[in-house]
């Protein structure tokens, strides 16, 4: 194989899009931590510890490696990611593991690895391992046989990193481990299990919100409904519906349960801030108020490349990072939102593309992973700056300010783009 | 696995509907609802108003008698004040602890974290006592602002003064430009001319960052603009002899009013009792201003303004003036002093022609001079006649400046009142009365009213033989010059020839053998002085005492009128005050021979009375 026939093979649209997001994002890291006081040409006289105080020179740094990882990337035999998986994945649960245990607290997480002067934060490196496992288990499955223990085993492969994501007390890292029911729903897990946790996650909803005896009134005369107007569910079903029944009435009082006695403190307040924006609008609210000023504030077409003064000001914490959606959407207003949003699709569209023009199961399964994993990171990301969803600190891919976040995607990205390119020959799966 | 293709689309249709969710949200947060862009400027635009130092007010020889000067308040921040030691800091103070504590509760109320004042109105010398101790009481800070001073103890009726702005102002549209704690002119000409005083609010924009730190300029400073500085005024008060006045009024309550007939300028303008205007300034002012309100002499009653008075016998020059216009009476013309119609002051020589009737101040002579103008057959019944001529009677009236406001530059001007035939309809009902009921007005008693201001402005009338001025303090505003409005003349309806006929009459009252006002007669200094005596009848006490005069009486430049209240009869006190104001302005001094008038006159009312004389 040599450079040229790479050079053919890969899926530029894709390549395009995530430059342009990367460009986009450090433009926006740029302005985020620019201050008036700082001229940019101190650039040119400052030594390296200098440059490495600017934020942006650092994400600079950052995808100068990133380019590097891209073409390690590809370079790598397409074959090692299926060969290897399992044990990219072993290596990920023992880092996790150890992470765990020699990680010091930052910010109430022990999530991140030092490194000499670098921190890293193995959790991000989850993702695509883990995508690579279950590409992987999946392809081996038989789906006529629909195994259940082989569902199982799938189930605790999914399960195991963000059991451990959650006990290094980074809840939001975890969460994400959710967004592969998307990609399993693709390979033929059965839509009842959405529904389900649709329904269920909806209940949990409107039990924190309505008085709980109206929701249960409300439920039983649903479902006396059912059963009356439906005598065959009657007939059959009973056991069914019964069971049903139990298990909301079980959720609509156990929430508070779990609300109290689950959820820590500050978890709890970020979903109250959710269904209450204003309850502590100068505590845990300040976050979502001053993320939706500056929003707000932008107006149709922003404020202007540096003219934000919501995000330059401080008032909106994190704004390099998990709020770097807040200087996009004050500076460059509806516009650049429209924006941001347009390149996300695009290239969470081009991935399904790409997934879906994979002849193995192994290719398809890991394209889906990577698209459901960077549409959870944007769903979340954005729904909390703008209130609504609940603040969960993960970053927006390809734009927020961090190492880790941008290899991490860059490189669940590129084992896609690097499979890509060489389905023509995997004829054999 | 062709039956899962379909899949594909149920998950592009969830990314999509995400998509579709933030763009409308974001469509609603950004483009239609403006409320976040209000926010974000209150985040971070800080507004800094400058206020521009307040205009100086002059004397008419152009010395300072109100500038500026700065006071300090102690301001607190209740966050922090650490470990204060009470005792000590109420010693350095010298307030009650009480006070402090009071103080630091009502400053913890509006804001643990901004500075609210503690202790206002600190001059100089108590910011000196205190200044160098201030280190040792963390929380507390010293913040300057200018405040007015006075250069006299004199016309604080004229001057006003200066306090903060009321939440009940604040409220009108009017004091739209102030915001708590500005202060402004609250009365007088402090107020009159506050927007030419105040100049002009400098406003600056400035950027701060979540922490409070300024962040430059907003927008370059776009919007920024430059305070302009108050403008001064020129008072034509002249000071001495506003002083004098308040002296010799001292212990009385009434007022002198002393114009420029050539020009309208005020050159004394006495309300007493009268105050100190520094005391509604400084320190304690709110308290002092409390004592003034419940004096019971009403020191802050503006009475030159204010003050409505029945004018007494000096109207009856106006009833001559409007006789003569009429044709109905001329110089000559002699009545009898008939006591059957109206008793008259005293018994005196026949009243053959107008100047002996107005030296002796004959009450039946002017009751038919009346008369003649008010019942001139316009209508075979009396009741109508005396109508039509009452209203023919009240436009002559009114054209001498009175029952309307004269447009002085002073605020709370009172209009005064002259009955029209609507008012004694309303009162008797339509042809309901005849002169017989109203024959009052003839001698200037009764339901008529006047200022005395408009009094001092009917002796311009008569100096400038039928015009005047509308009576003004400031003679100018920065360089300008006063207001246009006090450059035009208002002519009377009566034409100034029949002026010159009534003039000998008033010179009589003061020069001629036996006038009423004999007191108040420079002659023998050389200067003819032209007045009235007046006693204005009064149903709470005794008669208040007027005179109103203008001198020299051929080349007029001062217009005096002086009302003295519950002091009897008009010559024997309200006179020789109006003479010693006249001499002093006129010659800047007073004929030795009179000086024991000056340590007579100042004191109570009723060392005036003498029951024998009551005209």
């Amino acid at each position: 194989m040599n450079q040229v026939r790479y050079s053919r093979s890969i899926d530029w649209v894709t390549f395009f899009i995530y430059l342009a997001m990367v460009g986009v994002g450090l433009l926006n890291v740029y302005a985020a931590s620019y201050s008036a006081d700082v001229p940019f040409s101190r650039v040119f006289s400052a030594d390296w510890s200098g440059l490495m105080a600017f934020n942006w020179f650092k994400q600079l740094v950052w995808l100068g490696v990133a380019v590097l990882l891209i073409m390690v990337l590809l370079v790598i035999d397409y074959k090692a990611y299926d060969t290897f998986a399992y044990v990219l994945y072993g290596g990920m649960i023992a880092l996790l593991l150890v992470t765990l245990v020699i990680a010091r607290p930052i910010a109430g997480s022990r999530s991140w690895l030092e490194l000499g002067p670098m921190r890293l934060q193995p959790a991000e490196f989850a993702k695509f391992t883990t995508a690579l496992a279950a590409s992987r288990f999946m392809a081996g499955i038989n789906l006529r046989q629909q195994a259940f223990k082989q569902q199982l085993v799938l189930a605790g492969l999914t399960l195991l990193p963000p059991l451990l994501i959650i006990s290094s007390n980074e809840t939001g890292q975890a969460l994400v481990f959710g967004a592969f029911l998307l990609a399993y729903f693709r390979e033929g897990m059965s839509p009842l299990i959405l529904l389900v946790l649709a329904a269920a996650g909806l209940v949990l909803i409107l039990s924190l919100l309505v008085p709980k005896l109206w929701l249960v009134g409300a439920f039983t005369v649903i479902l006396a409904l059912v059963l009356v107007l439906n005598p065959r569910v009657l007939r059959h079903h009973l056991p069914l519906a019964a069971g049903v029944y139990a298990v909301v009435l079980g959720m609509v009082f156990g929430v508070d349960f779990f609300y109290n006695n689950v959820l820590q403190p500050h978890q709890q307040k970020r979903i109250e801030v959710l269904l209450n924006p204003s309850a502590d609008p100068l505590g845990v609210g300040w976050n979502v108020t001053q993320s939706k000023i500056a929003i707000g504030s932008g107006g149709l077409a922003g404020k202007g490349f540096l003219e934000g003064t919501q995000t330059r000001f401080d008032f909106v914490p994190e704004q390099s990072t998990d709020f770097i959606f807040c200087t996009v959407g004050e500076e460059w207003g509806w516009l650049g939102t429209m924006t941001v949003i347009g390149l996300f699709m695009a290239l969470i569209f081009r991935v399904i593309f790409v997934a879906e023009r994979q002849k193995s199961v192994f290719g398809r399964t890991y394209g889906y992973c990577v698209a459901s994993i960077i549409f959870f990171h944007f769903c979340v990301n954005i729904g909390m700056t703008i209130g609504l969803a609940p603040v969960v600190g993960i970053p927006l891919p390809f734009f927020s300010y961090g190492g880790s976040s941008l290899w991490s995607f860059t490189i669940l990205l590129f084992i896609l783009l690097a499979i890509d390119a060489y389905r023509k020959q995997d004829l054999v799966r | 696995m062709q039956y899962l293709e379909g899949r594909k689309f149920v998950v592009l249709g969830i990314f999509l509907a995400v998509a579709v969710v933030f763009a409308v949200r974001l469509f609603h947060i950004q483009v239609l609802d403006g409320s976040y862009k209000l926010a974000a400027d209150k985040n971070t635009l800080q507004r800094i108003v400058q206020v521009p130092y307040r205009g100086v007010i002059y004397d008419r020889n152009g010395k300072i008698l109100v500038q500026n000067t700065p006071v300090y308040d102690l301001m607190v921040i209740p966050r922090e004040v650490k470990k204060l030691d009470t005792a000590r800091f109420c010693q350095l103070l010298q307030m009650p602890v009480q006070e402090l504590r009071d103080g630091l509760k009502a400053a913890k109320i509006y804001s643990r974290v901004k500075a609210s004042p503690l202790v206002q109105n600190l001059s100089t010398p108590e910011l000196a006592a205190i200044q160098d101790n201030l280190i040792d009481f963390p929380g507390f800070s010293v913040k300057p602002r200018m405040a007015r001073s006075y250069q006299t103890q004199n016309m604080a009726h004229a001057l006003g003064y200066v306090g903060p702005v009321s939440p009940t102002m604040l409220e009108k549209p009017k004091y739209a430009k102030y915001v708590p704690g500005d202060f402004l002119g609250i009365s007088g000409i402090e107020s009159y001319y506050e927007k030419e005083l105040m100049g002009r609010r400098g406003v600056q924009y400035r950027m701060v960052n979540v922490r409070g730190i300024e962040k430059g300029a907003f927008r370059d400073g776009e919007f920024d603009t430059l305070s302009v500085a108050g403008q001064d005024l020129h008072l034509s008060i002249d000071p001495e002899l506003q002083k004098y006045g308040e002296y010799l009024m001292q212990g009385k309550k009434g007022s002198v009013v002393a114009i420029d007939p050539k020009t309208g300028e005020i050159l004394a303008f006495v309300s007493a009792p009268s105050f100190d205007p520094a005391m509604l300034t400084g320190k304690g002012s709110g308290n002092r201003y409390m004592e003034l309100l419940r004096d019971t002499a009403r020191p802050l009653f503006d009475r030159p303004l204010a003050a409505a008075y029945s004018p007494g016998s000096v109207f009856k020059l106006v009833n001559e003036a409007i006789a003569l216009q009429e044709g109905v009476v001329t110089p000559y013309t002699g009545f009898p002093c008939n006591w059957k119609l109206v008793r008259c002051t005293h018994r005196h020589e026949y009243p053959a022609n107008l100047t002996i009737a107005t030296k002796n101040s004959c009450n039946p002579y002017f009751y038919q001079v009346m008369f003649a103008t008010v019942r001139q057959g316009r209508s075979p019944s009396k009741y109508e006649d005396v109508a039509l001529g009452l209203a023919d009677w009240r436009k002559h009236v009114t054209s001498f400046g009175l029952a309307q406001h004269l447009e002085v530059d002073l605020p709370g001007e009172r209009m005064g009142l002259i009955p029209s035939p609507a008012f004694y309809d309303k009162r008797y009902g339509h042809h309901r009365w005849t002169y017989k009921t109203i024959y009052s007005l003839s001698i200037g008693q009764g339901e008529i009213q006047v200022t005395p201001l408009q009094m001092a402005n009917l002796m311009c009338i008569f100096a400038n033989r039928g015009y005047y001025y509308a009576p003004h303090f400031v003679r100018s505003v920065g360089n300008r010059g006063p207001l246009s409005r006090y450059r035009q003349r208002h002519y009377t309806s009566v034409d100034s020839s029949h002026f010159n006929a009534i003039i000998p009459g008033m010179q009589a009252v003061v020069d001629g053998r036996g006038g009423t006002g004999n007191l108040a007669s420079l002659l023998d200094v050389g200067i003819s002085v032209a007045g009235k005596t007046g006693t204005v009848q009064n149903y709470h006490g005794e008669d208040h005492a007027t005179f109103a005069a203008f001198a020299p009486a051929n080349d007029p430049k001062i217009a005096i009128s002086v009302f003295i209240e519950n002091a009897g009869f008009g010559g024997s006190s309200a006179a020789p005050l109006a003479g010693l104001m006249m001499e002093k302005y006129l010659r800047g001094k007073v004929a030795p021979w009179r000086h024991r008038w000056e340590e007579w006159l100042p004191g109570p009312a009723d060392r005036f009375i003498t029951r024998r004389h009551r005209r």
